[in-house]
């Protein structure tokens, strides 16, 4: 049984602008039959670039139809250029997160929207998006330029990982071998993921995310100085931290709190957020 | 909300009556059988009527009868036994629609420098007895063929298949897991070496499983240490357990007749019901020979998992095929194996009822299946 969070069960079992769009001008399509999901994703774009309608119909699991869902809440209103903004964890993230295995659903939301926009633009049709690269994985039609966006935007680090974000290896198998080369070029070169704001945290969200960002981001460089910290409340957009070890007694703590742990929490969490020592 | 169980492939409940005749055995009676003392050797008793029951089931000798930890630890056995005993023997012979139980273990054995073939199935999962003819050969050591498949319920000619085997002088080693309690057999009449069965398929919990071994065939044991099992399997008896496969033994064999009567003529009810009411729906397997309890139901241009987690809202339990309820990308190797067409393969449902399912709840299930394919299908970009 999966481990869906309450908003993928809602928006799988009450869909938001579910079905076609008759006064659609762009639309996107992506997955088929074969690959067991598939997204139409219908728009339409006035005549200053804003999205005003968006509408979907999907073919797949309980999280291909909630991310479809939740894409288009996130897009209608937006400029074209913001929705193009918007990634497969921003997606992701809007359900509260998808089991890891279900990532690829929404990579899918984010491909379709893409087409959508490409057809709009009058760029060439591309059929499946797949118009970048090299074909990688030919069970499911996944190229490397897939593959290494996929990588980039959420710093996959395990073939297993990139197949759950775009099932490439995930039928016969057979290009494990490229998908581990291509990973092993990327990790090499990749720059530092670049981090947006994410719309609308929960306050539950929030707590999470500056928890996880603590643990995983600002207390492992701390430590390396012989320093440590420690999550004391979270009040609205105020963080409240205790700094421990060395930096409870360094004269720079006030820059430490500043320049690594404010603008950490604000890179990782919230552009808005405010630390302080408690 | 009332749950309907149809999900009796995946596990069964534990019949009342086997849990009050395990229950002294968690409480009072907690010797060990290979204990001197009285207060032991009762339990030992105990075990060897449950023993009989179960050989009686199968029409086996109690001898004949290993209790296992479950169906996967038969399977592994049994291969395992039949390739040490036969080290000059480097060929197995298998099927491509068995459970993982077999499969994984057959890849295994391939990865040590076995040769293993895996027979193929026609599009309603049918083995091909000429293919299996040419494939059997003096150097292979085990046969292991499914009685029944797990999935779309198709029973397999092991009779046929394991009299075939012993013309050429090759064990054949039979998992029987969904097969048991469901369809009747004398292993006394067939040339069948092994066979595996699992205690929690047929209404005993979780936890106990049986190797049947004929008597005469050489056997190496897959877990050593003290003389339990005849020095077959190590290990302190899970006596409360193998109880309990006793009695849901002897009340298997009360019930057969009522399986395959009562039992198939719900399931036909449930199955013609949803092929009434739902349009552009099929059934995968072999509908002429299969498990009375089983109905496997593709419904084109929808998506399993989406189906099973409405029909969870309605308190219906039952299971699919699909790629994305096992986490991996495709749909079941048995319904690859059977060339089931995508747009059927990943809307396939397993209905599987026990002798616990009653006409209302298959009612329940027609009745609100039309409204669950209905809702997904206007979803779907597919309408055709």
């Amino acid at each position: 049984m999966w481990n869906y969070t309450d908003a993928v069960h809602d928006h799988f079992l009450h869909p938001h602008n579910a079905g076609r769009l008759d006064d659609a001008n762009a639309v996107g399509e992506v997955g088929s039959l074969a690959c067991g999901d598939a997204l139409k994703l219908y728009l339409k774009i006035s005549a200053d670039n804003i999205i005003e309608k968006a509408g979907f119909e999907t073919f797949g699991c309980a999280s291909a139809i909630a991310s479809s869902s939740v894409l288009t809440d996130m897009i209608i209103g937006k400029s074209v250029d913001e929705a193009l903004k918007i990634t497969n964890r921003d997606i992701a993230e809007a359900l509260g997160g998808l089991p890891k295995e279900k990532m690829h659903c929404s990579v899918m939301g984010q491909e379709a929207l893409e087409a959508a926009i490409r057809q709009w633009r009058g760029e060439p049709p591309v059929p499946h998006a797949h118009e970048e690269g090299k074909l990688i994985c030919k069970c499911f039609g996944v190229t490397d330029a897939q593959i290494i966006r996929a990588i980039r935007e959420n710093g996959l680090k395990t073939v297993e990982e990139v197949t759950n974000y775009t099932k490439a290896g995930g039928a016969c198998g057979d290009c494990k071998d490229q998908i581990a080369e291509i990973l092993a070029t990327e990790l090499r070169q990749q720059p530092l993921t670049e981090l947006k704001p994410r719309p609308r945290l929960t306050n539950v969200q929030r707590m999470k995310l500056i928890m996880k960002t603590i643990d995983e981001d600002i207390r492992p460089q701390l430590e390396a100085d012989g320093g440590n910290i420690e999550l004391v409340d979270v009040d609205g957009k105020r963080v409240i931290v205790s700094l421990g070890g060395r930096c409870a007694q360094c004269r720079a703590s006030a820059v430490t709190l500043h320049d690594l742990v404010e603008r950490l929490l604000r890179e990782h969490v919230e552009p808005d957020l405010i630390v302080e020592e408690a | 909300m009332k749950t309907i169980y149809l999900d009796n492939n995946a596990t069964t409940a534990v019949a009342p009556e086997v849990r009050e005749a395990m229950l002294p055995y968690l409480t009072d009676l907690y010797g060990n059988p290979s204990s001197m003392h009285t207060f032991g050797g009762q339990v030992g008793r105990a075990v060897e009527e449950a023993r009989e029951k179960t050989a009686a089931l199968l029409g086996a000798q109690p001898e004949e009868i290993l209790f296992t930890s479950c169906g996967s630890e038969s399977d592994n056995t049994a291969i395992w036994s039949a390739l040490q005993t036969q080290p000059e023997k480097r060929r197995v012979i298998t099927t491509r629609v068995e459970h993982p139980a077999i499969l994984n273990v057959c890849q295994y054995w391939e990865r040590q420098g076995y040769r293993v073939t895996y027979l193929g199935v026609d599009a309603r999962g049918r083995l091909d007895l000429d293919e299996y003819a040419d494939a059997l050969s003096e150097d292979t050591a085990l046969v292991s063929i499914m009685m029944a498949n797990n999935e779309v319920g198709n029973l397999y000619p092991v009779a046929r298949m394991a009299e075939m085997a012993r013309e050429k002088g090759v064990l054949f080693h039979t998992d029987a897991v969904q097969a048991v309690g469901k369809t009747p057999f004398r292993l006394s009449e067939m040339a069948v070496d092994m066979l595996s069965l699992s205690g929690h398929k047929l209404h005993a919990p979780k936890g106990i499983g049986v190797l049947y071994i004929r008597k005469g065939v050489r056997f190496r044991p897959f877990l050593r240490g003290g003389h339990q099992e005849r020095g077959r399997r190590a290990g302190t008896e899970n006596v409360p357990y193998i109880i309990g496969m006793g009695e849901a033994a002897r009340l298997a064999a009360a019930n057969i007749e009522t399986e395959r009567r009562d039992v198939a003529r719900l399931r036909d009810r449930l199955e013609s019901g949803l092929l009434k009411a739902v349009p552009d729906c099929l059934v995968n397997g072999d509908v002429e020979n299969r498990l009375p309890n089983t109905s496997n139901i593709a419904f084109k241009n929808v998506e399993g998992e989406a189906i099973l987690l409405m029909l969870d809202r309605l308190g219906i339990c039952a299971s699919s095929g699909s790629a994305c309820t096992s986490g991996s990308l495709e749909p079941s190797h048995v319904l690859r194996a059977m060339g089931v067409p995508f747009n059927y393969a990943h809307g396939s449902v397993r209905l599987s009822l026990s002798r616990y399912t009653t006409e209302e709840e298959v009612d329940y299930v027609i009745a609100h299946m039309p409204d669950v394919i209905k809702t997904l299908r206007a979803l779907s970009p597919f309408k055709d």
